[in-house]
């Protein structure tokens, strides 16, 4: 590459050279690289300081300061965002923490409410089995005694039939009826089958 | 031209530095310093598009920005960034200076590569007085700030006695040398360059090198974009090192 430079260099000074020969631009090419041509610095000097003097008024006034106030703009409006998404977050948190409390305070209100209805209806079912329990101890009872009439009439039936029949044989054999020596036999001989 | 039926009696035709011929825009004759001639023409090429970039494109104001926009507030934050970190922030006085400077030299270093185009920082006498008037206004600014103490620049306290003397000789001469070294740097990038790609395209006059010649001149404006880019870039940081130096002149 160094050795294509060179030749450049050579082709270019020759170029030159010959044009300077040729006397087309006397000025111009006075010497090989146009960038040592003195004769044109005056005029890149004079344009390019009227170049920078133009770019640096406009970017001073109008375009850095407008830059700048985007981009402190954009930073404000991030920040005051930022700021908004905490204040957000923050209460998101604090609903939450209320939601927690409602569950909570709702679930101890149900639990309340059941433990209610449970001891209310532990106390109808005992009050209920208290009823059904003297209702069938009154039955009990009831039957009890009627079965003890029953068995004391048929006790009094059993001593009468056998009194009768006792007097009736006693008149058959021939003998004197006696009511109360009848009575005190039958008495002794149903005691212990009777009861 | 002379040269040019050479050029052609060679089968080859490298006129790589044509390309920098300053020459009036309208008709012939010499050029004067009032004349408007091709470097007239592209600096205002430049200039415009710099306001189609920085003005017309941030138009909207938005606070989403649209892609002009944005590409100009890269440019705004790049550079505002580069001087904050370089200098501090007692040189972001000269923020717009700085600016200026670094768009011209990209937007002239871009556009100088388009075919046809003109590149203004191709000459030394362009990058001359932008490195002169950065040295001029970096000097002006460290007597102006610090007085007397700028010298101390030169003086590095740090050293041995015996060295101070001959290190501030040294440093004398590498100040006096920036303006040189950092005009030539970016005119001797752009002028190589372009100048490269001119003899890569010449030689596609030969049927059987053209592909290879083709291939090199796309291989070499890839490389060109990225120097346009950098030499922009390293010209405007070596102004903040500059400017940091006549802000706080301590070592």
């Amino acid at each position: 590459m160094i050795s294509l430079l060179q030749e450049a260099a050579t082709t270019a000074a020759e170029h030159t050279e010959e044009a300077a020969e040729a006397a087309a631009h006397g000025s111009e090419s006075a010497s090989g690289l146009p960038q040592l041509d003195f004769s044109t610095f005056p005029n890149q000097i004079f344009w390019l300081i009227v170049t920078l003097a133009v770019l640096y008024w406009v970017l001073s006034r109008i375009a850095l300061p407008r830059i700048a106030a985007v981009l402190s703009d954009r930073q404000g409006a991030i920040t005051g965002d930022l700021m908004a998404a905490e204040e957000f977050k923050q209460k998101a948190k604090e609903a939450e923490a209320a939601y927690d409390k409602a569950l909570a305070d709702a679930r101890a209100e149900a639990q309340k409410i059941v433990e209610a209805n449970r001891a209310e209806i532990q106390k109808e079912l005992d009050a209920a089995i208290a009823h059904a329990d003297a209702e069938i101890g009154a039955r009990a009872a009831e039957s009890e005694k009627r079965i003890r009439e029953i068995r004391d009439s048929a006790a009094n039936d059993a001593r009468e039939v056998a009194r009768d029949v006792t007097a009736e044989l006693v008149s058959s054999f021939g003998g004197s009826v006696d009511q109360s020596a009848i009575d005190s036999a039958v008495e002794t001989r149903l005691k212990g089958t009777l009861q | 031209m002379a040269s040019e039926a050479q050029g052609e009696e060679a089968g080859l035709s490298f006129h790589p530095m044509d390309q920098f011929l300053v020459k009036p825009l309208f008709g012939e004759g010499d050029v004067h310093w009032y004349t408007p001639t091709n470097v007239t023409l592209w600096l205002f090429i430049v200039a415009v598009a710099i306001a189609a970039l920085l003005v017309a494109g941030t138009r909207g104001r938005a606070i989403v920005p649209n892609r002009v926009q944005s590409v100009a507030e890269l440019a705004y934050g790049m550079t505002y960034k580069m001087v904050e970190d370089v200098t501090g922030k007692d040189g972001l006085k000269y923020f717009p200076y700085i600016m200026t400077l670094f768009m011209f030299i990209l937007f002239s270093n871009m556009l100088g590569l388009l075919p046809k185009a003109f590149t203004v920082t191709s000459h030394i006498a362009v990058t001359g007085v932008l490195a002169l008037a950065v040295f001029i206004s970096v000097t002006v600014i460290g007597f102006v700030k610090n007085g007397a103490q700028f010298l101390g620049l030169f003086w590095v306290s740090s050293a041995p006695l015996v060295l101070r003397p001959i290190l501030a000789v040294i440093e004398v001469i590498s100040y006096f040398v920036r303006p040189v070294s950092h005009s030539i740097r970016l005119a001797g990038n752009m002028m190589a360059g372009h100048a490269v790609m001119k003899v890569f395209a010449g030689f596609a006059a030969i049927a059987v090198i053209s592909p290879i010649s083709i291939l090199a001149v796309t291989a070499i404006y890839g490389l060109e974009v990225l120097v346009a880019t950098i030499q922009a870039y390293v010209f405007t940081i070596l102004t903040c090192v500059y400017l940091k130096d006549a802000l706080h002149p301590q070592h």
